[in-house]
């Protein structure tokens, strides 16, 4: 089982977007896939129609008293689950907090899974905190979207330096352009320049499209319901580069 | 296991249509389209003596344009699924794709293959129970199946509401729905069944056993005769599963048939019409014979594994020549057994005999059931006790062999009248017993091994080209079984005093006085 994570220190880059999409393709791709929406807007959740509901919240799952597998729902795409978020993961730090070895702690929960699924995606709120330190340990590679900014970038030399400082076994970090307007110059230079610059940065770039905005109104990732549209060939592109790359 | 499906047959009036359906579920669900409808081929298996349906389980193999898939059931409707391509039936649990469903396979089956016993072609259509959310929380589906083998029938068409995973709640209100309109009602059987009975028969129709009602007033021939001819059957339904050497277990039940037979014979062939056991002996005698050669080497290869796995010095690899050998040998006495299996003599012998114990008259004058069971129980145990009793350390092996023939024979008295006797006096007469059998066949088979080890040796020397490094093996072999079999020697004191003891024989005599009575 690989454990895949896409994550941001900032916000609004397009994380949940890639995470929904990448884990419909892998499914479509014939592997058992389990999306984990970890972040307590529970934007995942809603975009595959499944209640930000678990019982016993964050806490019962963190403490092992209720087992992930049973929290795990079925979706509308075959060989897809989604374990939902839940309101009272806003709290899931001071929950980590609480725990023996807390950085340690998602990669055990996870543990059991491995029979069950050959991918697991985590899809993580922003910000760098102990629930991010938690799923960098878990996963095997990091998908990093990056809206092609300096600031992005900048953020983007941040987690590698923060990475590179956790003890034991480190992430794989695969960072890719996100959101990208072809109108500005900028965007345009930093799509051309960061790949060929930074081994680390996927040749795929996503963009700024509003089909993909349209994943909330028709609840569903954009793969499923315009699947020869722009964006769907561009998360396909992506995926392929993502599992010769990390799988 | 995941969640289980509800099933229900569709008749008269049932809903049809999807705009039925959603309406029945409305306003907290709605039905909407699903997939196409698609026909698939289906194949029900089973071992040959029913350890799935036994176990409470069904196994389907589904296919249709892709690789197809198998799914085991649970009697409560928990599945297994797995995706399953290229399968040829019958075939052993091995053969599947790695993953729960082999192991829980293999754990059932054991060294039974798993063989089609019923096919049929069904269409079959989905559609989508939906929530509020537009999200599918349950599948519907409508399954219309033709029966093709073992006979042509229309089974009515089946409904099953499946729930998508966490969402078992709402699908049993889904089903709680549907199962209140008119014409929808619960699936008595399941679809395995109802294919069966369609062609005129019922799962579970195959045992090994003995399962023969006698009554303890009635001729002692006419229940003779009833259990020579459940022999017969046994034997007969084994007969093509062997030619076809579909797993290792047809030869031994019907091996197990012959025996039986003889023994009857010998033990009580008095009560049947005069010169009959004698006419048919001889005869049993010879398919006995026939098939030994391929059950020595069955019990060889079955047991190579972990003989292979025990060795001490040598590794398993080594040994491997000492395999092929084995499976050469096999091949060769398994075509000799074929032959002896559809020669004419065979043919003539099973129907010759089935004409010769159906429908036989009573005697005017003879011993009851009852009578007998206890005359042929009280001499078999006898015997045992006679012979076992003067087995000392010094005793030569044959005089353990010979034990062992006379322990199976009192085994096999004991399963045919265990209708007569008290079912936990029966139970502990055979506890009793089981514990000196299994000593005694221990000892004989290793005995068997080393003559074999010591023979093929000298023959893969005699044909050129044997390694030093598999000889050498073999001798490693040689030395384990040689082990196991003082091991055995050096128990039978014990189990033999078991036997004997004051407890046992009070058992035994109960169990006989309660067959007499």
């Amino acid at each position: 089982m690989k454990v895949l994570a896409t994550y941001n220190i900032k916000g609004g880059v397009g994380k949940t977007a890639a995470a929904v999409n990448l884990s419909h393709l892998a499914a479509r791709d014939g592997l058992r896939v389990l999306l984990a929406d970890l972040d307590p807007q529970a934007a995942a959740s809603y975009l595959l129609r499944i209640k930000p509901r678990v019982k016993g919240g964050g806490a019962a799952l963190i403490k092992g008293s209720r087992e992930l597998d049973s929290a795990v729902k079925g979706t509308d795409f075959d060989g897809l689950d989604l374990l939902p978020s839940d309101f009272t993961f806003r709290n899931l730090d001071l929950m980590l907090d609480a725990t023996k070895k807390p950085a340690q702690r998602l990669a055990r929960l996870l543990r059991p899974l491995r029979s069950s699924y050959d991918l697991v995606f985590l899809d993580c709120p922003p910000g760098i905190s102990l629930l991010s330190e938690c799923v960098l340990h878990a996963a095997d590679t990091v998908l990093v979207p990056l809206i092609p900014t300096t600031l992005s970038v900048r953020t983007l030399e941040q987690l590698t330096e923060f990475i590179g400082g956790l003890d034991g076994d480190r992430p794989r970090l695969l960072a890719f352009c996100s959101m990208v307007d072809r109108r500005k110059r900028l965007h345009r230079e930093l799509v051309e320049r960061l790949p060929a610059e930074r081994p680390d940065v996927a040749a795929t770039a996503v963009p700024a499209l509003s089909l993909i905005e349209q994943m909330a109104v028709r609840r569903s990732p954009v793969t499923a319901f315009a699947p020869r549209s722009a964006a769907a060939r561009a998360y396909a592109r992506l995926w392929a580069e993502v599992s010769e790359r990390a799988l | 296991m995941q969640a289980f499906p509800h099933d229900f047959v569709l008749g008269g009036g049932a809903p049809r249509g999807r705009e039925d359906v959603s309406a029945a579920l409305a306003p907290r669900y709605s039905a909407e389209p699903g997939t196409r409808p698609r026909t698939v081929r289906r194949t029900w298996l089973d071992t040959f003596d029913w350890r799935l349906y036994r176990a409470g389980l069904t196994l389907e193999h589904v296919t249709s344009r892709g690789p197809g898939e198998l799914t085991l059931t649970g009697a409560g409707g928990g599945h297994i699924t797995e995706r399953a391509g290229g399968l040829r039936w019958p075939a052993l649990a091995d053969a599947l794709p790695a993953g729960p469903l082999r192991e829980r396979l293999a754990e059932l089956t054991g060294v039974r293959a798993l063989l089609p016993v019923a096919r049929g072609t069904s269409t079959v259509c989905s559609l989508r129970a939906r929530n509020a959310d537009a999200k599918t929380v349950a599948w519907l589906t409508v399954d219309q199946t033709s029966i093709t083998s073992p006979a042509v029938a229309d089974l009515p068409a089946r409904l099953s509401v499946t729930p998508v995973r966490g969402y078992q709640a709402q699908a049993d209100r889904i089903a709680r729905r549907l199962a209140a309109l008119p014409g929808v009602s619960p699936a008595g059987l399941a679809q395995l069944e109802t294919a069966l009975a369609a062609a005129g028969r019922r799962p579970g129709d195959y045992t090994g056993k003995i399962d023969v009602e006698l009554d303890a007033a009635m001729p002692a021939r006419l229940a003779v005769a009833a259990v020579l001819l459940r022999l017969l059957d046994s034997l007969e339904a084994n007969a093509d599963g062997t030619v076809r050497d579909i797993d290792t277990e047809f030869l031994h039940d019907l091996r197990v048939s012959v025996r039986r037979t003889r023994t009857a014979l010998k033990l009580a062939g008095a009560v049947l019409p005069a010169g009959l056991a004698g006419e048919f002996r001889g005869e049993f005698k010879w398919l006995g014979d026939a098939t030994t050669p391929t059950r020595d080497l069955d019990v060889y290869l079955l047991s190579y594994g972990g003989m292979a796995a025990s060795l001490s010095a040598a590794t398993p690899a080594e040994l491997a020549p000492f395999h092929d050998y084995l499976a050469r040998r096999r091949a060769v006495e398994q075509g000799r057994l074929v032959r002896a299996l559809r020669s004419a003599r065979f043919a003539g012998l099973v129907s010759k005999w089935r004409v010769s114990i159906t429908d036989l008259a009573p005697p005017r004058r003879g011993p009851t059931a009852a009578g007998l069971a206890a005359g042929v129980l009280g001499k078999a145990h006898r015997r045992v006790l006679t012979l076992g009793g003067a087995i000392t350390d010094d005793s030569p092996a044959e005089s353990l062999h010979d034990l062992r023939k006379r322990c199976k024979e009192l085994r096999y008295a004991l399963e045919f009248f265990a209708s007569l006797s008290d079912p936990a006096s029966h139970r502990e007469a055979v506890r009793d017993l089981k514990g000196l059998q299994d000593c005694l066949g221990t000892f004989q088979d290793c005995q068997v091994q080393q003559h074999e080890i010591r023979m093929i040796a000298a023959e893969m020397l005699g044909a050129g080209g044997a390694e030093a490094t598999a000889l050498l093996a073999m001798g490693d072999l040689a030395a384990q079984v040689a082990r196991r079999e003082r091991k055995a020697r050096a128990e039978f004191a014990g189990r033999f005093a078991d036997f004997a003891s004051a407890a046992s024989r009070r058992r035994f005599r109960a169990l006989v006085a309660g067959a007499e009575s």
